[in-house]
């Protein structure tokens, strides 16, 4: 593709902290890249701002590569921008033309308290893996990684849940703010394991009454997730989970 | 475990799949003014629902089915709305989901409203002549033909099937994947026969006033 420069304006979510209310704010950034990411152009603009003497808009990115799912910004109404399936970083600026106005939020959810600008907290997310996202495993020897069989299919829909990267944009597209996109992936992925067969009822469980007690709210199988999902995780793992669930609920004590 | 998030829409969705069986009753029984009898038939069929002890008990679930339907679903419609204090300057929308799935609890709130003249136009006169026990009923028939000569009670019951067909369009396939269905191929079969079963049922229930009013039978 050709490359090519812009003018953009750029309305930006500003808040100081958690208590504070916070506004929007106009910036205008010059000769942007067609070639840069869109955290690139924000580089770019709160370099600007240092110079200034002003305070730089605060922004969580980690990889920028697409992997960490630390970037979270709800760009022009979509969880991370334009482009399907793909992450805030991994956007470019190909995706904008000269003299548009891009207007870029924090996720929202009373779940993820905003920290700074266009940070929020998804502690939550990080406390529901806690309360049942791994497999106990005792010390010892390593065992072989192909003593134990897995069929194909099996391994492969395991693997996609997987890929799941705990940014948050199901959440934030979410009318109902409800995690379970999130949440079934990771109960999907180790379900779906030998490995994580043994505390398959409790870790179902558990990770759900946890998303509960977060605050995010219950899925009404809209889709806008699936939607917006830069690593195109399937909602049908929502429905997985809710078997799982089911199941679980129904033949365990607990 | 009904107290849980998933739990609760559980309730939904078995409650809507009870609905669902009770529609299809209804708008069986229903098609017989169909029967270009004068409504002998259809009579017959309503006298059966109305007289008979075991039905009238089965009504009673019925009644509880639509109650908790009906309250579960405007408290998690609550709940669900009070999850995101701060809403966003500019709206995903259409991009990410259908307005109709996103619209339940006011297509819900709709077909309530409905269901409120729907019910005090037949079911409410009905039973209280009835003595609220088994009594003698009203002629089921004329009730309905001299009820739809009114224009406004047409439109109010056009407007109400549209209302459930777009919910139960969402709602049908919704519901089986709550109870967890994730099977693709079955998944697909359940959306569309959801859209024909919604289709099919709400325009014989619109059909119904509409063709009485237009003398058609
Ligand atoms: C004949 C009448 C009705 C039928 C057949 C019906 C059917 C359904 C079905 C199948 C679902 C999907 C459940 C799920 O997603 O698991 C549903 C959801 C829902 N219904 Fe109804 N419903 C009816 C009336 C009502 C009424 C009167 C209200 C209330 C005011 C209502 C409010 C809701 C709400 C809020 C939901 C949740 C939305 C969602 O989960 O996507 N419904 N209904
Ligand atoms: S910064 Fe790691 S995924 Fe975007």
């Amino acid at each position: 593709m050709e490359h090519y420069t812009m003018n953009l304006k750029l309305k930006v979510w500003k808040q100081k902290n958690t208590s504070s209310k916070g506004s929007f704010e106009t910036f205008e950034v010059k000769d942007i890249s067609s070639e840069m990411s869109f955290l690139e152009m924000f580089d770019v603009l709160n370099e600007k701002l240092i110079n200034e003497g002003k305070e730089p808009i605060a922004f969580d990115h980690d990889c920028r590569e697409g992997i960490c799912g630390m970037c979270s910004m709800y760009i022009n109404g979509r969880p991370h921008g334009p482009w399907h399936g793909t992450t805030t970083c991994q956007l470019h600026m190909r995706a904008f033309k000269d003299g548009d106005t891009i207007v870029v939020e924090p996720w929202r959810a009373n779940a993820f308290p905003v920290i700074k600008d266009l940070m929020v907290d998804r502690g939550a997310f990080d406390r529901i893996i806690q309360a049942g996202g791994y497999i106990s495993v005792n010390t010892g020897n390593a065992v072989d990684g192909n003593a134990i069989p897995i069929e194909k299919e099996k391994a492969d829909s395991s693997f996609a849940a997987a890929a799941c990267i705990g940014c948050g944009a199901c959440v934030a597209a979410c009318k109902n703010s409800s995690a379970m996109l999130f949440v079934s992936a990771k109960i999907s992925h180790l379900a779906l394991l030998p490995q994580g067969d043994p505390e398959r009822k409790t870790r179902a469980l558990n990770m759900l009454a946890q998303m509960d007690t977060e605050g995010f709210g219950s899925c009404t199988n809209t889709g806008a997730c699936e939607a917006v999902c830069p690593k195109e995780i399937s909602i049908s793992y929502i429905a997985r989970a809710n078997a799982e669930f089911t199941l679980a609920a129904l033949t365990s004590d607990k | 475990m009904f107290t849980s998030s998933v739990g609760k829409k559980l309730v939904m969705g078995l409650t809507g799949l009870f609905l669902i069986t009770f529609l299809v009753i209804h708008a069986g029984i229903n098609a017989c003014i169909w029967a270009n009898d004068g409504g002998e038939m259809f009579n017959k069929a309503a006298h059966f629902m109305g007289s008979s002890v075991v039905i009238r008990i089965l009504e009673i679930g019925l009644m509880a089915g639509f109650l908790i339907h009906i309250i579960q679903g405007i408290s998690l419609e609550i709940q669900n709305r009070r999850k995101r204090a701060i809403g966003y300057a500019v709206k995903l929308g259409n991009r990410g989901s259908k307005w109709y799935s996103r619209s339940m609890g006011l297509l819900g709130t709709l077909i309530l409203l409905f269901l409120i003249i729907h019910l005090s136009q037949f079911w409410v006169p009905n039973r209280s002549h009835q003595g609220w026990l088994l009594g003698e009923e009203l002629n089921l028939y004329d009730r309905m033909e001299s009820t739809f000569k009114q224009p406004w009670v047409v439109l109010v019951y056009v407007l109400g099937c549209i209302s459930l067909f777009w919910h139960l369009v969402h709602g049908f396939q919704s519901a089986f994947r709550t109870l967890g269905v994730s099977n693709h191929r079955y998944l697909k079969m359940i959306n569309n026969t959801g859209i024909g079963f919604s289709l099919i049922v709400s325009l014989a229930f619109a059909m119904m006033p509409v063709s009485m009013h237009f003398n058609w039978i």
